[in-house]
């Protein structure tokens, strides 16, 4: 669905040029906006939902019960200044009158203490609920297949951990106060009709036109909201982009074109906001006027009644307080309304990320795996990621401990995945694999890394410093010994040349460094970490001979006294291999060593001779 | 980030002024605003009044001294006309004050977009690309909202304070000092804990950003995290993220009850004390049922605008340290631009000349990456560039389209100084093909079209079968019309060093700079790629700037550069002929690789 609408839409921007030369220019990508509002009421989400308050169900509690406190002393404020008048003004009782006074100062020493008990205990338990929920989608994230992780993009889980959360927040934090809303309104209607059926009758009989109004406006209120917030974020995700691709603009000139393109978008943004700010501000008059009519009424009615002395005067009073407040309660339940919908449409997203498949999961039985030799055999596994498309097919061999071994083949030969099923990233769908003579599967996953140091491709750097990042989790490494790490590979002379040397801490996934750097420092991390088995994804990037070479160095020294599976991009690694394995299309096609290999003839004699810079580069042999 | 906060009043005044008369841009929305907001206030001020009288007249009703209903009706129909005049102008109000606030982000997000545009690349080195994002987005919201949340409610919080407690001052000073007597406390406590609020929250989103950056990078790099069996490591990181930002949150929630409990206490507190001494003043005759009822209804009418007063001084603190944070950014004068007297760049020969070219970054001012760089390339001729790192091969590049002016020196283009030609056109003859593609969320061909976006299919076939993409691209489901980045089309770097030539190739450069930009592409692709591009050559100086020796031993010189300075020159055969360094990194390069057709 989301192909089609954007593909849909792209079209509709090249036929709208019909006729004269199509400009192919657009700023700002499309992106689909989510459904923001749900079903009002789903009782399977409540359901999980409630889960994440059960913890809190005291505080909860106790705020349902200030809030109605609170809500009964709102009501009976009108009616003690009723009592007030009629009982002591009027009458000309200055006891009833300071009676009253002494109520009114009990009634709102109450209405304080539980406006604080309910706004203080409710804030901060929501607070909690929405980081709890957060925590478990965060945990519950790291258990999942990397398969989900693998189709799933980064953006949209952060969505899910911020801006779901946070409406699951405000959802909470206003079911207690409709709570309130509806006691204060049936207290009014109560109230009203207590002190005089007919009046109250009379006046309440605006309040159904008030909500009909409110129901009618509501869906169309969201639909301006809708389209206000999607132009706001097409404005933005323009901007952004701007501010990114600014050097790109640049150099190619783009600047004129671009801020007129954007003009357009911030111009259609305003349509969309003026529109919603006109809808949203239409129900006041009729507010306000029905007010003012129940207002007339109460006037004209109440003269009328008090003249046939059947009502008092603080009566009248009373009723013009409470029709001031009428449409509080209104107003505020259906914007609760609007929130319960946003909320559902948003626990939806999280449940479906807390119910994402754990494919990969400890057995009951698992053990510890213990010290290993460092072996890794793979027997007939077949693996594909899904049913239909095995990525291997029936690949079996031993790597020797020590032993270092290259896996070349052109892309999509499923080099990578044989890499990650070593560390039951995924699990095989047919045959097993041995680490250290044990099934995989029979083992624990945390067991199983200890013996397991894996370098990927993109050297991954977290935001901290350069310590931090070589000893990553390895929390009882050292200084020395990171610094002996670092020394042994070549990378200290340039860490000690950053300003604060081993505590300078790196940017943004340590962009201030070079591509040489940062792979230098990846490998100190698995050098550190210290493992039998070493699986490496060589980096394809071009880098400058002189780096190249320390690299390589570098990657002899930590392959030293480890069995080593390393996916090999550059000649120079793969001579180095005791044994070289080419894999095409999921199968081991030949393996040996590099002399064996040439002399052969095969696959690997034919990428060699072609004199590719890299046998990845090369598009599969169909 | 080389932008300062004004933190002076004057300064902040200034601010407010500037951004006064950007909504004062469009004076009818800012009339119609004003206006509405002044008989809004005016007619809440009147239902008061009315409702006291109505309460008097009932009273006299009911002592028979006023024998006629007709006032009662009078009364009503007042009532329900004047709130229904208030409705609709509170509407006006409203919408217009929203409306000028739209028109006001509408113009600073314009001025801002084409700022960004028009800063030169020194700048953007010395910015964090999120600076930028916050700064456009947030702090540009919090300003352009200064005019409905500053200055109309000025107008409607004075005509509401002002007059109305002129109005019951008049009536009876007593009284009216005690209905008024929660107005300077709501203030006040509305005021602090709005301030408070504001300093909390730019902490709270330094912290929630900080949480934010732990799930990302875990989410990013999962695969690092998984590789190391590191979630026990993760979770622990979050958790200490999370309690710093909960813990503020809490404190916060604190801040805000605190205030609002006060608040609310102390306008039930003076509403108690109007009924006290005014319930006595009417026992003892001195006042009307009817105005004692229209203190308190003015009082509940009160009650709303004053709790505001802490979102109006808010408002001011906002626009003032926000709107300064902007107008910082506009007022910054890119470091180049078109001179006075710049004209366009006339093609002619397609000479490309650097003149004792010294260069130094803005931000290092001392440390020269190139130091008397003199060499011409004729149309025609391909120069190939080679050196350590370092040595200002990129910086080189970059000084041809001006992203920065030399320090030194000068760069001609066609017998004209780049400084005295426009930069657009100056920027139309030049093309940088970078190492870093930046490729945009958009369709393939949009893509390739990016610098000439009027171009024919034909036309960008062309250049992207030049390229050696065309054939990749037409596998593609969607083809040319394939989104960059939608699932199952992402490129390879390989594939998207190839879209970059493309891209560049379209607009028919004079001058074509190859900033190692084949780094990915294999080098039989890349073998392809350059016989592709002898045909359009002819017509262009070529510079191809390269780690890998084969990616430019057929250029007709190469320029061997180290810390700044041409080291060696000369063809291939020449340079190796030399012995010197050139020949020692084509020695490393080829060292052990016994490998033919090096």
């Amino acid at each position: 669905m989301t192909n089609q609408s954007s593909t849909q839409d792209y079209q509709s921007d090249r036929e709208s040029a019909a006729g004269a030369p199509t400009l192919r220019a657009v700023v700002g990508s499309h992106r689909i906006e989510e459904e923001m509002f749900g079903k009002v009421f789903d009782p399977q989400i409540i359901k999980r939902i409630g889960f994440f308050v059960k913890p809190y169900r005291r505080e909860f509690i106790i705020s349902v019960v200030a809030v109605l406190i609170f809500t009964v002393t709102q009501l009976m404020i009108p009616m003690i200044i009723r009592y007030a008048i009629d009982w002591g003004v009027i009458p000309g009782n200055i006891g009833l009158l300071h009676a009253a006074l002494i109520v009114f100062a009990v009634v709102i020493s109450i209405n304080y203490g539980a406006s604080h008990v309910q706004e203080t205990v409710v804030g901060k338990a929501a607070e909690n609920v929405l980081f709890d929920i957060r925590r478990a989608m965060f945990a519950h994230l790291q258990d999942v297949s990397l398969s989900f992780m693998d189709k799933t993009e980064v953006g949209r889980l952060m969505s899910r951990l911020q801006g779901d959360v946070g409406s699951m927040q405000e959802f909470l934090e206003t079911s207690v106060l409709s709570v309130g809303d509806i006691v204060l309104l049936f207290g009014i209607i109560t109230l009203m009709l207590y002190l005089d059926v007919q009046l109250g009758l009379i006046t309440l009989s605006v309040m159904p036109v008030l909500f009909i109004a409110r129901i009618f406006w509501l869906p169309m209120a969201r639909e301006a909201f809708i389209k206000a917030h999607e132009t706001n974020s097409a404005v933005n995700g323009a901007l952004a982009e701007g501010i990114h691709a600014v050097r790109t603009v640049q150099g190619m000139g783009r600047e004129a074109l671009n801020a007129r393109l954007y003009g357009d978008k911030v111009m259609a943004n305003l349509g969309t906001n003026l529109w919603a700010s006109k809808i949203a501000q239409v129900l006041v008059p009729v507010v306000d006027t029905m007010t003012g009519f129940a207002m007339a009424l109460v006037v004209v009615l109440g003269g009328a009644k008090l003249l046939g002395h059947t009502l008092d005067v603080g009566v009248m009073v009373a009723f013009l307080f409470f029709i001031q407040r009428f449409f509080d309660p209104i107003r505020s339940l259906t914007i609760q309304y609007s929130v319960m919908q946003r909320a559902m449409a948003s626990g939806q997203r999280l449940i479906e990320v807390l119910d994402v498949d754990v494919s990969v999961k400890d057995r009951p039985d698992a053990v510890d795996i213990g010290e290993t030799d460092g072996s890794v055999e793979f027997r007939d596994v077949t693996f594909g990621y899904d049913k239909q498309q095995m990525v291997l097919k029936d690949l079996s061999f031993r790597v020797e401990p020590g032993q270092t071994v290259a896996l070349v083949g052109p892309t999509g030969s499923g080099k990578s995945s044989a890499m990650s099923l070593i560390h039951r990233f995924y699990d095989v769908t047919e045959g097993q694999i041995l680490v250290g003579g044990h099934d995989v599967r029979d083992v624990t996953q945390a067991s199983l890394g200890r013996q397991i140091a894996m370098v990927l491709q993109e050297p991954f750097l977290f935001t901290g410093s350069v310590l931090e990042n070589i000893r990553y989790n390895k929390e009882d490494a050292t200084r020395e010994q990171i610094i002996a790490a670092a020394t042994v590979l070549g990378a200290d002379p340039f860490i000690r040349a950053l300003p604060q040397g081993y505590d300078t801490v790196l940017g943004e996934r340590g962009g201030s460094l070079s591509t040489g750097q940062r792979q230098l420092l990846s490998f100190a991390r698995a050098l550190v970490a210290d493992a039998k088995i070493l699986v490496l994804d060589e980096a394809t990037a071009s880098i400058d001979s002189a780096t190249e070479q320390m690299i390589q160095r570098a990657l002899a020294i930590l392959l030293k006294g480890r069995t080593g599976l390393v996916i090999a991009h550059r000649l120079a690694t793969v001579r180095n291999a005791d044994k070289i394995m080419v894999l095409q299309a999921g199968r081991l096609v030949e393996s040996g060593t590099h002399a064996e290999l040439i002399s052969n003839g095969g696959l690997y004699a034919g990428l060699y001779r072609a004199n590719y810079a890299s046998f990845d580069d090369v598009e599969a042999p169909a | 980030m080389a932008i300062a906060d004004a933190h002076t009043v004057r300064g902040g005044l200034r601010t407010l002024w500037r951004m006064t008369r950007i909504a004062l841009m469009t004076p009818w929305q800012v009339t119609f605003a004003v206006g509405a907001t002044l008989i809004s206030a005016t007619m809440q001020l009147i239902i008061p009044r009315l409702l006291g009288r109505a309460i008097d007249q009932t009273q006299l009703l009911a002592a028979g001294t006023l024998d006629a209903t007709n006032a009662l009706w009078t009364t009503a129909w007042a009532v329900l006309a004047v709130s229904f005049v208030r409705g609709v102008f509170t509407t006006f109000q409203n919408y217009f004050s929203e409306a000028v606030n739209h028109h006001t982000g509408v113009e600073l997000r314009l001025r801002y977009y084409e700022q960004v545009q028009r800063l030169s690349f020194g700048f953007h080195d010395s910015v964090h690309s999120g600076d930028l994002i916050t700064l456009g987005l947030l702090d540009l919201d919090g300003a352009r909202q200064f005019f409905s949340t500053g200055l109309v409610r000025l107008v409607l919080l004075t005509v509401l304070i002002g007059f109305g407690g002129t109005m019951l001052l008049q009536i009876d000073w007593q009284l009216g000092l005690m209905a008024l007597s929660f107005v300077p406390v709501v203030g006040w406590f509305s005021s602090v804990s709005q301030l408070r609020l504001r300093l909390t929250w730019r902490d709270l989103q330094d912290r929630m950003s900080v949480l934010s950056r732990v799930m990302e990078e875990n989410l990013a790099g999962i695969r690092v995290v998984r590789a190391f069996s590191a979630g026990a490591h993760e979770m622990t990181k979050f958790d200490a993220a999370s309690a710093n930002a909960l813990g503020l949150a809490h404190e916060r929630v604190d801040i805000r009850v605190r205030s609002t409990g006060i608040m609310t206490l102390s306008f039930l507190a003076a509403m108690g004390l109007v009924l006290w001494v005014g319930g006595e003043k009417v026992m003892a005759g001195h006042m009307s049922v009817g105005t004692l009822t229209s203190f308190l209804t003015f009082m509940t009418i009160l009650q709303m605008p004053v709790r505001q007063l802490g979102l109006l001084v808010n408002s001011f603190a906002r626009t003032s340290t926000c709107g300064a944070r902007v107008f910082a950014f506009l007022d910054l004068q890119p470091a180049i631009a078109d001179g006075p007297k710049a004209k366009d760049l006339v093609l002619g020969d397609a000479e490309l000349r650097f003149d004792g070219v010294d260069f130094a970054y803005p931000n290092a001012p001392e440390a020269k990456v190139l130091t008397g760089l003199t060499f011409t390339a004729k149309r025609g001729e391909t120069i190939g560039i080679i050196g350590p790192p370092g040595s200002g091969k990129s910086t080189l590049a970059h000084l041809i389209p001006r992203f920065y002016d030399v320090t030194a020196g000068r760069i001609m283009v066609d017998g004209q100084d780049i400084r005295a030609v426009t930069l657009a056109s100056l920027r139309r003859a030049v093309s940088v093909v970078a190492q870093d593609v930046f490729l945009f969320t958009t369709s393939l061909e949009n893509n390739i079209a990016y610098a000439e976006p009027l171009a024919e299919d034909e036309a960008i076939e062309e250049v992207s079968s030049d390229a050696q993409i065309h054939s990749h691209i037409t596998g593609l489901k969607s083809g040319y019309r394939t989104v960059v980045g939608e699932r199952g089309s992402s490129l390879s770097g390989g594939q998207r060093q190839r879209m970059a030539i493309a891209r560049s190739l379209l607009p028919k450069p004079s001058v074509l700079v190859f900033d190692d930009s084949t780094a990915a592409v294999d080098a039989n692709t890349e073998a392809r790629i350059r016989t592709a591009l002898v045909e359009g050559a002819s017509d262009r100086v070529t510079l191809i700037i390269a780690h890998r020796l084969n990616s430019l031993l057929h250029a007709d010189r190469i320029l061997f550069l180290d810390k700044g300075r041409v080291v060696e020159q000369g063809s291939h055969a020449e340079l190796l002929a030399l012995g010197g360094r050139y020949r020692a990194l084509y020695d490393l390069q080829t060292s052990g690789a016994d490998r033919e057709g090096l």
